[in-house]
């Protein structure tokens, strides 16, 4: 192992972006995002990234004026942050459909109202099904590797497609912690040139992002699931060859402790660390708990989900957005549907935490470890619990 | 694992101290995280600073609860904060403050080991601005020894630059003047 340094998430994620070679940069600051392209305006003013920084007025721009530049062929990276985000929305469905491999981080952050800027899925989980490949980091380290890895899923042939790397806004992005950076001939061998299939060239014009009349369109959107459902096997060979560069492995699906586990817990980003400790906390007390973390989520790895679960007779899911109107918040809904057509379907039990940054502990974890264990031993399962919510 | 917080307001350095803190026990091969209490960040308001030392992997991003250490840097705080809220009988109380002893204690309702820096008096000393950041530190790596002195005063100069000199000075005329009492003995 190399020598990690003590550094700041969000920078460590700069430096990695800045450390691909991308050429275009266009973003617009918000919080929790903000140190991510603080930092990267920090290498191209002192002359460190030969890149495109656009400054704009809006995150609507700032996505837009990022399509423009990866359609002429730049790789292009841009962050953002919760209402930011959702500001993009309209954009962000056009880019996949136009199959621009921009890639861009984002801090996850609760969405306004009440005004907050502190870390939830509320930004994320509304962004569900944009069409982009999608992967959650659970610490800084992860924040610092997984952007090549995105860079390299996004521009391979097989997949054109655009990547967001989500990270949780303060509790990993404002976080000092030890990082292990790569040395640029790591990168440089990672990851080639950006080599696009298509792209603006005034010497050979031609449209991109034209109107889809009914007799295209449909077929458009479908060819447009296709590609993204059939990226699984290029994020293996991107997280294989990872491995091999670096020596860290990463899985689509990673576990903890799941093997000889009687109850199973979906967690998903950082509180997965904090999940952890908890595991080995009842670990010690002799209780059989483990995890289930997904890192990739578009597309959704419904067989390695199904694989790490196994035959558990419980599951807990813990979902971090709310999806008003309905029994079943965001990540229950999808465990619920990937259990549906299972034949032995685990009791599911439903656990909301850390909305709006509320503090998630320990013992907050190994209460939901715990309540697991007690539906295990017939305690009915009930209604979601909104941990730690003040009645 | 060494769990620390940090009182302070802000712009006066709490979290500069997390951090310097943080990136000179990983620069000595520990695991460490540092944080601040997150939020908007306005000069002058009560902010609170995190930090964790460990020999193995830090597996928790909640706030520090039950700290092992303490430091107060403007003290001030002490009457409008309960500083020692959760902190371990056998922990520390670094404070930086001109007062006695008996007035800390009294004020503070800490009995048990404590260190005292006049840590204004020396950021003026040095630093030309009472911003002690750097003090506090120094009085504790006397008090403690959790980080290594020499690592620390590299962190200090790969963060401060140019005022890296000044910095350094207080640095350690806080480890050498600090006054550190046992206090009551638990167990």
């Amino acid at each position: 192992m190399g020598k990690r340094k003590g550094v700041e998430s969000s920078i460590a994620l700069a430096d990695s972006a800045a450390m691909c070679r991308i050429e275009a940069i266009s973003a617009y600051p918000i919080t929790p995002q903000t140190h991510i392209v603080e930092h990267l305006s920090e290498w191209v003013n002192d002359g460190h990234l030969d890149a495109e920084f656009v400054p704009v007025e809006s995150e609507h721009s700032a996505i837009s004026a990022a399509m423009g530049m990866s359609a002429v062929g730049a790789r292009t990276f841009t962050a953002t942050s919760s209402q930011g985000l959702a500001l993009m929305h309209e954009i962000l469905f056009i880019v996949p459909a136009m199959r621009l491999p921009i890639v861009m981080a984002v801090a996850n952050r609760s969405l306004s109202g009440p005004i907050s800027i502190w870390n939830d899925h509320s930004d994320i989980m509304a962004e569900r099904d944009i069409g982009w490949v999608q992967i959650f980091a659970e610490n800084g380290q992860e924040c610092f590797d997984l952007i090549p890895a995105c860079f390299r899923i996004s521009e391979d042939k097989r997949v054109h497609l655009p990547s967001i790397l989500n990270f949780d806004g303060f509790v990993v992005s404002h976080m000092i912690e030890p990082i292990e950076y790569w040395t640029q001939e790591q990168f440089d061998a990672y990851l080639p040139p950006f080599d696009p299939q298509i792209k603006l060239d005034v010497r050979k014009p031609s449209a991109m992002g034209v109107v889809g009349i009914p007799e295209i369109y449909y077929e458009a959107r479908r060819m447009q699931q296709e590609v993204l459902m059939q990226s699984k096997p290029v994020v293996l060979e991107a997280f294989a060859e990872l491995e091999k560069t670096v020596g860290r492995k990463y899985n689509l699906v990673e576990t903890y402790k799941a093997d000889d586990a009687d109850v199973l817990l979906f967690i998903v980003g950082s509180l997965a660390e904090t999940a952890m400790t908890a595991v080995d906390n009842l670990r010690a007390q002799g209780k059989k708990v483990g995890l289930v973390r997904p890192r990739l989520w578009r597309p959704f790895p419904t067989q390695e989900l199904l694989a790490a679960f196994g035959n558990v007779p419980v599951v807990g899911v813990c979902d971090r957005a709310m999806a008003f109107g309905m029994e079943h918040h965001p990540m229950a809904q999808e465990i619920r549907t990937l259990f549906y057509d299972a034949p032995n379907r685990p009791q599911i039990c439903e656990f909301m935490i850390g909305l709006g940054g509320r503090d998630v502990t320990i013992g907050d974890m190994e209460n939901i470890l715990n309540r697991l264990l007690d539906v295990k031993n017939g305690a009915p399962v009930g209604p979601v619990d909104y941990v730690g919510v003040r009645k | 694992m060494l769990e620390f917080r940090f009182h302070g307001r802000g712009g006066q350095g709490s979290v500069t101290s997390a951090e310097l803190l943080a990136v000179t026990a990983i620069s000595d091969n520990k695991f460490a995280q540092a944080f601040p209490s997150f939020g908007p960040e306005r000069r002058g308001a009560p902010v609170q600073a995190f930090a964790r030392i460990s020999d193995t992997p830090i597996r928790n991003r909640s706030k520090v609860y039950r700290p092992n250490v303490v430091l107060v840097l403007d003290y001030s705080l002490v009457s409008m904060v309960n500083v020692t809220s959760g902190l371990a009988e056998d922990g520390l109380l670094v404070v930086s403050t001109a007062n006695s002893e008996e007035q800390v204690r009294r004020e503070t309702k800490w009995n048990g080991r404590l260190a005292m820096v006049d840590g204004i008096r020396i950021a003026m000393t040095h630093i030309k601005r009472p911003i002690n950041n750097t003090v506090m530190l120094g009085s504790l790596i006397k008090a403690t020894g959790c980080v290594n002195m020499n690592q620390m005063e590299e962190a200090v100069k790969e963060r401060f630059g140019k005022i890296a000199a000044v910095n350094l000075n207080a640095l350690k005329e806080a480890f050498e003047t600090v006054t550190i009492s046992e206090g009551v003995k638990h167990g």
